[in-house]
């Protein structure tokens, strides 16, 4: 446990000092944040709404750090420590790959932990956000993105063959998902064909979740999901574990 | 039985082309083995073949009578490794890197003593990246020491250093050696190999052309200086083209 504390303590310093992540994980959210309240105050969702514009787009807004963080942040970082031969210098120490990969998703889920933080006192305070269904719900549901989102994080950092091609994979999944999953463009405004193609991105269903409990809306099929969510998350961290490459 | 290593008919190819043929040492505690030859004649591939962080074709592989590959968290505890292309945090400075480094060991010394006593006190707030060659060689000789190692195996530890900083990690090496450390390591100078190293043996494109005593070369070569014997092993009726690339390496 010491050496894990350690080494989450240190590699976030890193991570802050490198400040990539800051930038996509903290500080974009907020001007999305910033940028919908200029357009939309507090006038509701649509006419007749009894929830914001803002309070609509808040779960997608949470989601913006985790998809940044998991898909773009931590394959990129643990491909970078293998092609510049740091897990190299690891794999000659008594430490478990599994500790090295735990170690930088605390730090993925830190960023976001952030974000959610910022962005709720923000909105709060700007535009009289109030979480309108169960907090207990949306932290649950927050953490199943959370967890399914950095588990694809984990497989393609732990087995992607260099820097390169974990950033190709790394963008493909990560801009599709952040654009048409209804965490930047909200699911609202999309032509009904397009959310039909979208509703089959994993993460579009986690920013639902979102969506609903910030709402206050009864949640459908979600055992469905939690399921596959969960199956997702086990068969990725085994793969990446089970096909770890040090070099 | 003092024996710390023992490698027994360790063989490596890449692509087809043989890098490792049949590659014994055997090493006692306390002593120091140098692995001498010119570059790409296999000295980091057998390195890293022992440690397990190459998958070896053949042979076995005893670190204080472990399976360095099945035991490596356990072995790993008491070796300690410097890599010849070993590498650092981009945002990490020396304090960071060493404290990291200290987290990941059960028994360890402590890493400001070590950074005293290698001269590069002054550089513990320094990004790793900011140090001059010979301080960062210094810095990752002082990470393979932290956990308190049996062993340490540094490959080409004075490679890209000016004389001045070769013979301050010369002295490091001695000092180390004198607390009963055992050290394996590669290099492809004659001096330095002469001035350390209890038993020598030199590869050539991957065979071992001569094993032994620095003094045992001598007598065997009939020349006064390792220089001369090493050249006089590696020519040895294996005349060709490389042999002006080795020249060239002895010079440095």
């Amino acid at each position: 446990m010491r050496a894990f504390w350690k080494m989450l303590v240190i590699e976030t310093k890193l991570s802050i000092r490198d400040m990539n992540m800051v930038i996509f994980a903290v500080i974009m959210p907020i001007i999305v944040l910033i940028i919908l309240g200029i357009i939309y105050k507090n006038n509701p969702a649509y006419e007749g709404a009894n929830y914001t514009f803002i309070e609509q787009s808040f779960g997608a807004l949470c989601s913006i750090a985790i998809c940044a963080g998991g898909l773009m942040g931590l394959p990129i970082v643990i491909s970078e420590y293998r092609e510049r031969k740091i897990l190299k210098r690891f794999q000659v120490t008594p430490i478990s790959p599994l500790m090295i990969l735990i170690v930088h998703l605390c730090i993925y889920a830190l960023y976001a932990a952030v974000s959610v933080a910022t962005l709720w006192l923000l909105a709060s305070v700007f535009w009289g956000f109030q979480m309108k269904g169960s907090i207990v719900i949306f932290i649950a549901g927050w953490v199943l993105v959370l967890i399914s989102t950095l588990s694809i994080g984990m497989l393609v950092g732990g087995v992607a063959k260099n820097t390169k091609s974990a950033s190709i994979i790394a963008s493909l999944l990560y801009f599709p998902m952040l654009i048409f999953s209804g965490a930047t463009l909200p699911y609202e405004v999309m032509p009904s064909t397009m959310q039909k193609i979208v509703t089959v991105f994993p993460f579009t269903q986690g920013v639902k979740i979102l969506k609903a409990t910030t709402l206050g809306l009864p949640l459908q099929n979600m055992t469905v999901y939690v399921i596959i969510t969960m199956v997702v998350a086990i068969l990725c961290v085994a793969t990446a574990v089970k096909f770890f490459e040090w070099e | 039985m003092n024996e710390i290593i023992k490698v027994e008919g360790l063989s490596k190819a890449y692509h087809g082309k043989q890098v490792l043929k049949d590659f014994h040492m055997s090493i006692e505690k306390g002593k120091v083995f140098g692995i001498l030859g010119a570059n790409g004649a296999g000295k980091s591939t057998s390195i890293e073949c022992i440690l397990g962080t190459r998958q070896k074709d053949s042979g076995r592989v005893f670190i204080m009578g472990k399976n360095p590959k099945k035991n490596r968290k356990t072995l790993f505890q008491k070796v300690g490794v410097q890599f010849q292309d070993s590498n650092y945090q981009r945002e990490i400075r020396v304090d960071e890197i060493c404290e990291e480094t200290t987290a990941l060991y059960d028994d360890t010394e402590n890493w400001r003593q070590l950074l005293q006593k290698f001269g590069i006190k002054d550089k513990e707030k320094s990004m790793v990246k900011d140090l001059s060659g010979g301080e960062r060689q210094r810095l990752f000789v002082i990470l393979s020491l932290i956990g308190k190692p049996e062993v340490v195996f540094l490959d080409e530890i004075t490679t890209g250093l000016d004389a001045r900083a070769r013979r301050d990690v010369w002295e490091i090496l001695k000092n180390m050696k004198q607390s009963g450390l055992t050290i394996v390591m590669t290099s492809h100078f004659m001096d330095e190999i002469e001035a350390l190293c209890d038993t020598v043996l030199i590869l050539k494109k991957g065979e071992t052309i001569f094993c032994g005593t620095v003094l045992e070369a001598k007598i065997k070569s009939g020349y006064e200086k390792l220089e001369d014997a090493y050249l006089f092993f590696s020519e040895d009726g294996r005349e060709d083209i490389e042999n002006e690339s080795i020249l060239e390496n002895v010079g440095n």
